[in-house]
């Protein structure tokens, strides 16, 4: 296999044309090039090649840098353990499900069950998220994932959620998700607009963010902007509009199901 | 409101009873009581499990317990449960759940096959004696092997097992951390493995197990990292379960206490929820998808199991997931052992182990596609003869729950569900827990694999067989009596006699 990489003045980074290469393929070769000691890859030419990210776990938790152009496949950084990847276009399905830690960025839209399960972490998304993103999220300790998406997302949004932050800035338009939060026990989903009764499912409760949650909210969203400059946005503008917030009524939704 | 429903146990103190309330503190039901004005002991049947805790640490052996004998009038179509069941439910308004297996007088067909013993045309083989292999790998098995020029061979991982038996998942969480250490430290000694279940694995256990871990990948994700699948030997990605197929699981918030919660890696007291299917896994490409992602975060040196409950077309099930690069197929039958589940669920849903064994193996040989994948069996296997016919009707390995526990103490009385546990099992009261001393269960886990493996080889050595290997898919070591023509050609035996 010829593999075409230019190392860059950095000597800890490197530049890989993925165009003919398959998916182990190239898992293989950001494995060793995490165990040759380089921090920083960017991937050109992506295209449709699954699980990047995921084959980089290392006792000593080395962490890598990994830009990517093109379009990513499915499971983009699954159970992701602390490396920070960034996509120049979208994502499919399954973006950082099950991760641990780390960043994920995505400058374009992510598909369905983005950050599934994912307990530590951050991703960022500037578009839109499909079905049931956020599904049963969860924390723990200090381990708190966190989620921002620029726009909206589809149904189902934070189905069993268990822990974490999501929040949509409903950049584009309305929120138009039904089903949101069902089974819900944990953590908390921050819409910006308004959110129906009929959209979210019953063990969810609907509130305004009060201070605290604007705190929270300063955090993420600043970080947000930060990752995506050119969407030009002003910090304060967006605090100060109207905040849902959706929490789960109980952490033991079915404490009473059992005779 | 009062319960109209009547006790299922007669409590009786046969001889001369000292009042020294050891059965006072050893039921955790609160069944016995001291009563100080009359200097009696009392006991309240209508609480009592039937665990037999108190009875055998009495110190006088005088203590019995008995499924009662009041009845209602007897009714073939309302039974006794039918009757019970329906006064609880309309008492709390509730799912039934219950703990084990299923009771039910289902046909076992382990019970309706005999095993073969050579006389004058081949020797048999006294294991005594003569080497008897048991070691049994499991994976995948490669089509052909092409030797580099270093005279090594690529081939997939695969994991190697002293004695075909692997105990199954039980988890930290449903069960104790003494159960679950006593099963870990059982499986190193005796060169098999043990599973995790949903419940992640404490760091302190890490170093020294993972070796003989199996860790699970269930839909509730608990406990899972990058981290944790690299400390196993074998990733399983649980998708069903032999006593409650199709549906999830809740660890109730009561069962979470501090150091559950931090193996799974949720809060202290919150529901531990395992939704029904995995919400990324809606079709065999999808499951093809997380086999690749574990595979791919455990850097290709670990096989993949997955596991299913045994149900109706089981077999095109297995087909599809060897298609989708499962290294290893669990399947669990409907006699399978629980921590929880509903009644109705555990007493209806699903199929006996036996007939999914053959209709499995025979799919996969029919196409082509056997060697691709080695097959565990689990779900009602009680001993070894058990063992045998299993591997007869096609499956590498079985796994042991039931038989684990039992080992330890455990008396069938189905309470684990709440967590009561007297033999301090399935519970995670501190001091329920202390009962169960980690050394001693090991020891009575080791000795029976042991006894088991020793049972296996006299019967091998009885067929004329001196390797397990030999004895995968040999039908024609069993013979069926007393079972339908359906039945003997789904097992793919012949008649007793025959
Ligand atoms: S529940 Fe167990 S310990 Fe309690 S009285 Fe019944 S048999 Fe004895
Ligand atoms: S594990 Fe304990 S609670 Fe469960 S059936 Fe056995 S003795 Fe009863």
């Amino acid at each position: 296999m010829e593999i075409s990489c230019s190392r860059t003045s950095n000597e800890s980074a490197i530049e890989i044309d993925a165009s003919h290469m398959d998916t182990r393929e190239l898992n293989g070769l950001l494995r060793e090039l995490m165990l040759a000691g380089y921090e920083r890859v960017v991937l050109r030419n992506v295209c449709g090649q699954r699980y990047i990210g995921t084959r980089l776990y290392s006792p000593e938790r080395r962490v890598m840098n990994i830009e990517i152009h093109g379009t990513p496949g499915n499971d983009l950084g699954a159970f992701l353990f602390g490396h920070r990847i960034i996509v120049h276009g979208n994502a499919q399905d399954g973006v950082g499900n099950t991760m641990e830690s780390g960043e994920i960025v995505i400058a374009g839209r992510a598909g369905d069950v983005t950050g599934m399960s994912m307990r530590g972490g951050r991703i960022f998304v500037k578009g839109d998220v499909g079905y049931r993103a956020a599904l049963h999220m969860k924390e723990h300790g200090q381990k708190r994932p966190v989620i921002v998406v620029g726009g909206t997302a589809q149904d189902f949004l934070g189905e069993y959620m268990a822990g974490g932050i999501v929040i949509l800035l409903g950049l584009y338009g309305a929120h138009n998700a039904s089903f949101i939060g069902s089974g819900m026990h944990g953590g908390a989903m921050y819409l910006r607009g308004p959110v129906r009764e009929e959209q979210v499912g019953s063990h969810v409760h609907i509130s305004r963010a009060d201070e605290t949650d604007m705190e929270i909210l300063r955090d993420h969203i600043s970080g947000f902007i930060e990752r995506f400059p050119d969407l030009a946005l002003d910090l304060e503008h967006i605090l100060d509009s109207e905040w849902t917030k959706l929490s789960p009524r109980s952490s033991r939704p079915y404490g009473k199901l059992y005779a | 409101m009062r319960s109209l429903v009547l006790p299922e146990f007669t409590i009786s103190r046969s001889g001369e009873c000292d009042r020294c309330r050891a059965c006072e503190y050893q039921c955790p039901f609160g069944v016995h009581i001291y009563d100080a004005s009359n200097d009696k002991m009392l006991s309240d049947n209508r609480r009592c499990a039937g665990c037999q805790r108190c009875a055998v640490f009495c110190p006088k052996g005088v203590i019995e317990i008995h499924p009662s004998s009041s009845f209602y009038r007897p009714n073939a179509s309302w039974s006794r449960e039918r009757i019970e069941d329906i006064k609880r439910q309309a008492e709390t308004g509730g799912v039934l759940l219950t703990g084990c297996g299923s009771d039910k007088p289902f046909r076992i067909y382990w019970d309706h096959m005999l095993i073969n013993a050579s006389q004058v045309t081949n020797p048999s083989i006294d294991p005594l004696r003569e080497p008897m292999e048991l070691r049994t790998f499991l994976g995948s098995k490669p089509e052909r092997i092409l030797l580099r020029e270093d005279m090594d061979a690529d081939a997939d991982p695969v994991l190697t097992l002293e004695t075909p038996i692997l105990f199954s998942a039980m988890s930290y969480g449903a069960i104790s951390y003494n159960a679950f250490q006593a099963l870990a430290i059982a499986a190193s000694r005796s060169g098999t493995f043990f599973n995790t279940g949903e419940g992640g694995m404490p760091p302190e256990m890490r170093p020294l197990f993972k070796k003989h871990a199996i860790v699970q990948v269930a839909s509730g994700r608990f406990g899972i990292d990058a981290e944790y699948l690299n400390c196993a030997a074998a990733v399983e990605i649980k998708i069903g379960q032999g006593a409650k197929p199709g549906i999830g699981g809740h660890l109730p918030g009561e069962k979470v206490s501090k150091h559950v919660a931090a193996t799974r890696m949720i809060p202290e007291g919150t529901d531990a929820i395992s939704p029904a299917p995995h919400h990324d896994i809606y079709s065999i490409e999808d499951l093809e998808m997380l086999v690749s992602a574990i595979k791919e975060v455990t850097n290709y040196e670990k096989p993949v199991i997955v596991k299913v409950a045994a149900v109706h077309n089981i077999s095109a099930i297995a087909s599809g997931i060897v298609r989708a690069g499962a290294d290893i197929l669990a399947i669990d039958g409907m006699r399978g052992g629980t921590g929880a589940a509903p009644k109705v669920i555990r007493d209806n849903v699903g199929i006996p182990i036996e007939l999914a064994i053959s209709a499995v193996d025979r799919r996969l040989r029919d196409e082509g596609i056997r060697e691709r994948c080695s097959i565990i069996a689990g779900g009602g296997i009680r001993c070894s003869a058990d063992v045998v016919k299993a591997i007869a009707l096609g499956a590498d390995a079985v796994y042991i729950g039931t038989a684990a526990l039992i080992a330890m103490g455990c008396t069938l009385c189905q309470r684990c569900y709440t967590g009561r546990c007297s033999w301090g099992i399935c519970t995670q009261d501190p001091g329920l827990m202390r009962r169960l001393n980690v050394e001693e269960a090991s020891q009575r886990l080791v000795n029976l694999l042991s006894a088991w493996s020793h049972e296996i080889k006299e019967m091998l050595g009885g067929m004329g067989i001196n390797a397990i290997e030999s004895l995968r898919g040999n039908r024609d070591q069993l013979r069926g009596i007393g079972l339908h023509e359906w039945e003997l050609d789904l097992l793919g035996i012949r008649g007793a006699g025959e």
